[in-house]
C-alpha cells in the first residue's frame, strides 16, 4: 500500500500532523540527543546561576593584587587563585594553565566537527583519524583537570590564616592549606564547594564523553558504521562533545574570568 | 563465526574543502575571542563593564559552537525553536538570582 492510496484528499498542512513523515527532519536518536542536551543545559545553568548568586552575595577583594591573601570574608580574585603550572613550582602564571585547558577543549571540538564532516562523506579513514585526535584532546583535558584539582586541594606553601567554624562546631583560628568542602585557604567555603561541584560535574560529563568517543572511534575503525550504512552515531556523539565544550566556555568565563 | 568483512561498501565522497574551511575559520574566531578575553582580564579594571563584555563574548562564542559546530542553524525551524525558546526562561532566572544575591549582600555586610 502506498502513501498516496488514501481516498480522502488531505491538505499539505494537515499532512504534517497525519503521521508517516518527519516534521523535524531529524532522526529519533538525534532528536533525543538534542532534548537531553536541553535538559542538561538547564542543569548546568542552575549550577552556574547559583554560583553567580552566591558570588554577588560576598564582597569582592578590593586591595592591590600583590598583597592578596585568602580570606573567608571576601570572594577571591580568580587569577590569583589559579596561577600555578605543573612542574614549575612557585612560578606566578595567572590563568595560563586554564587557558591551555580551554584551548585543548576547543581544539578537540574542532577535530570532532571534522570527524562529523568526514562521517557525512562516509570516509572511514578520516573519521578514524579525527576521532583519535578528539579522543586525545579529551584525555589531555581530563589529565589537566586532575592536576588542577590536586593543586587546588593541596594548596599553596603559605596557606592562609582563617577564623572559621570547624566540623565539630568549634570556632577556630588557624592556618589553612588547600581546600575541602568545609574550609579553604582561598575564600569563603562556598567558593571551593562550588568549584568542586561545577568543575566536577563538568569533568564527569567529559569522562562519559571520552568513553563515548572511544566507542565511536572503535566502531568506526572496525567498520560497524560502514555495515550500518551511515555514520550518524558520529554526529550524535559529536553533539554531546560540543555540548561539553559549550559548558566549559561558560565555566571558564564565570569561574576564571569574572 | 565468519571473519568480519571490513571492506567498505559505501561510496566515499571527496572532501568538501569549502565546508572544512568554514570549520577552521570558526575555530579561528573562537580562539581570537578567547585570547581577547584573556587580554581584557589583565588590562581592564574589574567592574560591571568588564563583566558585561565577558558575558557578551561568551554568548557570542556559544552562538558559534551551537550554530556551526552543532549545526543547529541547519536543522528544521521547529527543532531550532524547540531548543532555543526554552532558554529564554534562563534570562529570568539570572535576573532574579542576581537580585537575590545582592540583597543577601546588603543584609550580611
Amino acid at each position: 500500500m502506498s502513501a498516496h492510496s488514501t481516498a480522502i484528499e488531505v491538505s499539505s498542512k494537515r499532512g504534517v500532523w497525519g503521521g508517516g513523515n518527519e516534521p523535524l527532519k531529524a532522526s529519533y536518536g538525534k532528536l533525543m540527543m538534542w532534548f537531553f542536551l536541553l535538559s542538561d543545559i538547564f542543569t548546568f545553568a542552575a549550577f552556574l546561576i547559583t554560583y553567580l548568586a552566591i558570588r554577588v552575595s560576598y564582597p569582592a577583594y578590593a586591595g592591590a593584587a600583590e598583597t592578596f591573601t585568602g580570606s573567608n570574608e571576601y570572594w577571591p580574585v580568580p587569577e590569583l587563585v589559579f596561577e600555578a603550572l605543573p612542574f614549575l613550582h612557585g612560578v606566578h602564571a595567572p590563568l595560563i594553565f586554564v587557558g591551555i585547558m580551554t584551548f585543548i577543549l576547543i581544539a578537540s571540538s574542532v577535530t570532532m566537527v571534522l570527524a562529523v564532516e568526514a562521517g557525512h562523506r562516509n570516509d572511514r579513514n578520516d573519521v578514524v583519524k579525527w576521532m583519535l585526535w578528539t579522543l586525545l584532546g579529551g584525555i589531555t583535558f581530563l589529565s589537566c583537570q586532575a592536576w588542577e584539582w590536586s593543586h587546588f586541594i593541596h594548596g599553596t606553601d603559605g596557606g592562609s590564616l582563617l577564623t572559621y567554624v570547624n566540623g565539630l562546631g568549634q570556632n577556630v583560628t588557624e592556618t589553612v592549606f588547600g581546600a575541602n568542602l568545609m574550609v579553604n585557604e582561598y575564600g569563603p567555603a562556598s567558593f571551593a564547594q562550588l568549584f568542586f561541584f561545577i568543575t566536577g560535574f563538568h569533568g564527569f560529563h567529559v569522562t562519559i564523553g571520552v568513553f563515548l568517543l572511544f566507542l565511536c572511534f572503535y566502531q568506526a575503525a572496525v567498520g560497524i558504521y560502514d555495515k550500518r550504512g551511515h555514520y550518524e552515531m558520529v554526529e550524535k556523539i559529536g553533539l554531546y562533545w560540543h555540548f561539553v565544550d559549550l559548558v566549559w566556555v561558560f565555566v571558564f568565563t564565570l569561574f576564571y574570568l569574572i | 563465526m565468519e571473519v568480519q568483512d571490513t571492506k567498505s561498501t559505501l561510496q566515499v565522497t571527496p572532501r568538501n574543502e569549502e565546508k572544512i574551511k568554514k570549520i577552521w575559520k570558526t575555530a579561528g574566531i573562537l580562539l581570537v575571542i578567547t585570547l581577547a578575553e584573556f587580554v581584557m582580564a589583565f588590562t581592564m579594571d574589574r567592574g560591571i563593564l568588564l563583566y558585561a563584555l565577558f558575558i557578551i563574548l561568551t554568548i557570542w562564542k556559544a552562538k558559534y559552537i551551537m550554530m556551526t559546530f552543532m549545526h543547529l542553524g541547519d536543522e528544521a525551524k521547529p527543532l531550532f525553536y524547540a531548543i532555543i525558546v526554552p532558554l529564554i526562561f534562563l534570562v529570568w532566572l539570572v535576573i532574579t538570582l542576581i537580585k537575590e544575591g545582592s540583597d543577601i549582600f546588603m543584609m550580611r555586610w
